[in-house]
């Protein structure tokens, strides 16, 4: 991934508002955030079925409202050990787009936190250097305090194939 | 997407419109001097004209109107019916389909070419289409004699609540001349037996006018199947001593109508409630009017309802759960009626999506038609069990690979009408389609009467491309079998076989999407027949509960043949070798724990679940057998689209999710692995 193309793609995501409303959670001791508008729900933890033969980043599936929905863990994505449920750990239901369809999908998180807004002017595109994750899972990152959030870029995410977070895990 | 907009009502009703037309014109093929066919073609294309000039379609109306002029010609006696006008018009009906889904599109002169013939086919010179003007099947030689009739009418008691206003109809006789009208009002019951939205007065009517007898016809003629009509002519004489007459008996029912208090002049009191329903409606003939009792509903609406009525059975397990582990009586007897209501509000679901196949059937009489002018052929379609009913998208998915199978069926199957002569055939061939339900299947039957499938060129064929060893040994079925394989659909061998070649291998993966199967019977000289068994409905299936591990899954009870237990011995046994058996045959078997890599350990009564995949039988070793279960079955998402061991889940009575075993993917996936352990190993 060039930083050109990396930049392009920061600036698309911001090219709507100098503002966007955020759900921020945390895995594996970061923090990440998804745009509010792609929420769904935030669900207390669900019995899991697993799927024999899946990818280890979508391994289950859950029943949310009647609908069989798959169950992806961001940790696999960027290469973070896999870690037992706590007693903050929530699912979140987004809906994003896949090959044209919306589709939903639950992500695990150890813990949810807050809808807040992140400002165009405190963000920036992921450093080509100094990360240990893919640089295409990332849109950018928002600084906050003492500390950065990440905003995961999600289409990257759900439309690769995952071959090396599965030989990770 | 869930609002329909008045054009997208407009598209369905014109298709719905087209199909009786083209049935009408097929029918009318057969029996050209049928009045009633050619009636019913006549007022389908007048619909068409009508709605399609309403909702802004004016190519498809103007094009339309030179069609029904020409059937109006036929329906008036003034030319005969023939096969070329029926063709023409079938061909121009084909051109209305184009100008109701691309009214905007530019067809050129297809148009022009299409009326061309069809004025051929009428023969006459006045029938000039662009010359005609709308009237002109009405307005002839302006000089006619003037004619008198006597017309008595009466309507059903119920025509009101379909529409029809007999006002209307009176006006229209108005129109056509001179008019008397008196009502009989005798059949009127009194006022507490009165109905106010029925109707019970008929009329006498003496009309006279430069019209002859069709334009009278005419006024009555989206009514008249169901009403009385008697029209005699008078001659001028007695007309104008009839008609005073007339006038005096007039006063009677209004002497007596101080008695009944409904009198004809409180009819008209009826007309705002009645005339709202368009008079646009009132066209519907006879058999249409059940067609109005029908609403029409988006796919997706039901597969929400079906989605919720899921989640409310799945909800009420959980609430018997908790009452039958309560001593609440009025809690357990809530939990029964729910329990009760939402087991029938599924059924009632279930019923829903069905669809008789008459309407998949329907669609290949034109096919054969078409088929049988460009082959030479004859060939005679009968269809059977058409009120058979299907999930309505198994009916759609169907429709594809039955049009494969007739189309093999009179391609290769039925020989030329010399041929079946010679052969001490009659001259017409017969391709049957059948319906019928056995069980939770339906099974549709092409069954054709021709030369049957040759089986040294299927087996040629089959070794030289191959799919077989030569000199194989192979049952008859599995033979016949081979032709559904994709190297049988190649050009090379449509030419090469006689048999059926064309697509098989996509007729094949449809209906085992469909999670059905195909069997071929073939008799050498006396014809085959392909029969696609198809589960009734794609939203539910009956299902084998088991659970491997900690895991739970369904097996489809249509696979399943049997279940017996692994025994100990057999088991260890099995560590070099994985089969059993079963009654003196092989069965091998995968052990589901190994395959889904649960990492538990197996239970000690492990169960082995035999199924069938249509060829072979495999055993799944499973360490539980749960139990039947009704499975409303939910797809999985674009995610997990790579596990094909699964085709779908389903949600359990306790909320959790339970995968779906496809059984033909399953035995693949497992000879696969096992062919790694192999080379591991």
């Amino acid at each position: 991934m060039s930083a050109t193309a990396a930049a392009e793609r920061f600036d698309n995501h911001w090219s709507y508002a100098e503002e966007v409303e955020v759900l921020t959670f945390d895995l594996n001791g970061e923090t990440f955030a998804l745009e509010a508008v792609i929420v769904q729900e935030i669900l207390d933890l669900l019995p899991e079925t697993a799927v024999p033969g899946s990818q280890p980043f979508v391994a289950s599936v859950i029943n949310f409202r009647g609908k069989v929905i798959p169950l992806a863990d961001l940790r696999l994505a960027f290469g973070m050990e896999a870690a037992e449920a706590t007693i903050d750990s929530r699912f979140i239901v987004i809906e994003i787009d896949l090959q044209g369809e919306p589709t939903l999908v639950g992500l695990r998180t150890d813990k949810v936190n807050e809808v807040t807004t992140l400002a165009k002017s405190a963000s920036e595109a992921p450093p080509s250097v100094g990360m240990r994750w893919r640089a295409d899972y990332i849109n950018c990152l928002v600084k906050r305090g003492g500390e950065f959030i990440i905003l995961p870029n999600l289409q990257a995410i759900f439309s690769s194939r995952h071959d090396a977070a599965g030989a990770a895990s | 997407m869930s609002t329909l907009d008045p054009v997208a009502v407009f598209r369905m009703e014109a298709a719905e419109c087209l199909e009786a037309i083209e049935a009408g014109l097929l029918d009318l093929t057969h029996q050209l001097d049928n009045k009633d066919l050619v009636d019913a073609v006549f007022r389908g294309l007048h619909t068409l004209k009508g709605s399609g000039a309403m909702f802004g379609f004016e190519a498809l109306a103007a094009f339309t109107h030179h069609c029904e002029t020409a059937f109006d010609r036929v329906r008036k006696g003034e030319v005969a019916a023939t096969s070329e006008l029926v063709a023409a018009v079938l061909a121009a009906q084909d051109h209305m389909r184009a100008l109701v889904d691309q009214p905007d599109a530019d067809h050129g002169d297809t148009g022009h070419k299409l009326l061309a013939q069809l004025q051929a086919a009428v023969g006459g010179k006045e029938a000039a289409p662009a010359a005609v003007p709308a009237t002109a099947a009405v307005c002839e030689a302006p000089a006619k004699k003037t004619n008198s009739w006597r017309i008595r009418f009466s309507l059903p008691a119920n025509s009101m609540a379909n529409g029809t206003n007999p006002l209307g109809l009176l006006d229209e006789l108005r129109d056509l001349g001179e008019c008397t009208v008196r009502a009989n009002t005798s059949a009127i019951p009194p006022l507490d037996e009165l109905t106010p939205t029925e109707l019970h007065i008929s009329w006498d009517v003496t009309l006279t006018s430069e019209q002859d007898r069709s334009a009278i016809d005419d006024v009555f003629i989206f009514v008249l199947d169901d009403m009385e009509l008697s029209v005699e002519e008078i001659s001028g004489q007695a007309a104008a001593t009839a008609a005073p007459v007339e006038e005096k008996a007039a006063p009677a029912p209004v002497a007596a109508a101080s008695a009944a208090p409904v009198s004809p002049a409180t009819v008209p009191e009826f007309r705002p409630v009645e005339a709202v329903p368009a008079r646009r409606e009132a066209p519907a003939p006879a058999s249409q009017a059940k067609a109005a009792e029908n609403v029409r509903v988006p796919a997706e609406r039901l597969d929400e309802l079906m989605d919720r009525v899921g989640e409310l059975v799945i909800a009420q397990s959980r609430l018997s759960q908790l009452a039958s582990a309560s001593a609440d009586i009025a809690l357990r007897s809530v939990s029964e009626e729910i329990e009760r209501l939402s087991g029938e509000l599924r059924d009632t679901m279930m019923v829903l999506r069905m669809v008789p196949v008459a309407t998949l059937f329907s669609r290949f009489r034109r096919l054969v038609h078409d088929l049988a002018r460009e082959t030479g052929k004859v060939i005679e379609l009968v269809t059977e069990g058409e009120s058979t009913e299907v999930d309505k998208t198994v009916i759609e998915r169907l429709a594809d690979p039955l049009v494969h199978l007739v189309r093999n069926s009179i391609d290769h199957g039925l020989e030329t009408p010399a041929d079946r002569l010679a052969s001490g055939k009659t001259e017409a061939g017969t391709v049957t389609l059948s319906a019928r339900q056995a069980g939770g299947e339906v099974i549709i039957s092409i069954k054709d009467d021709g030369r049957g499938i040759n089986r040294e060129r299927v087996r040629a064929k089959a070794e030289s491309s191959g799919l077989i060893q030569p000199g194989q040994p192979l049952s008859d079925s599995e033979l016949l079998q081979l032709i559904f394989a994709p190297g049988f659909s190649t050009a090379a061998a449509i030419t090469n076989l006689s048999g059926r070649g064309v697509g098989m291998d996509v007729v094949k993966k449809t209906v085992e999407a469909l999670r059905g199967a195909i069997d071929i019977v073939s008799v050498p000289g006396q014809g085959s027949e392909v029969s696609l068994r198809i589960p009734l409905t794609l939203a539910i299936i009956d299902g084998l509960l088991v659970r491997v591990g900690s895991g739970r899954y369904v097996i489809p009870l249509s696979a399943v043949e049997e279940c017996l237990e692994l025994s100990l011995e057999e088991d260890l046994r099995s560590r070099g070798r994985s089969f059993i058996s079963l009654r003196d045959s092989l069965v091998p078997f995968l052990r589901l724990r190994d395959l889904f890599r649960t990492g538990t350990k197996p239970d000690v009564h492990q169960k082995v679940v035999v199924i069938s995949t249509g060829t072979e039988r495999v055993g799944l070793v499973v360490d539980q057998i749960i139990g039947d279960h009704q499975t409303v079955i939910k797809s999985m998402s674009k995610l997990h689209n790579n596990v094909a061991t699964f085709s779908g889940a389903t949600i359990l009575g306790d909320g959790s999710v339970a995968l779906i075993l496809d059984v033909g993917h399953l035995v693949a996936a497992g000879q696969q692995q096992e062919a790694q352990l192999r080379v591991a190993g």
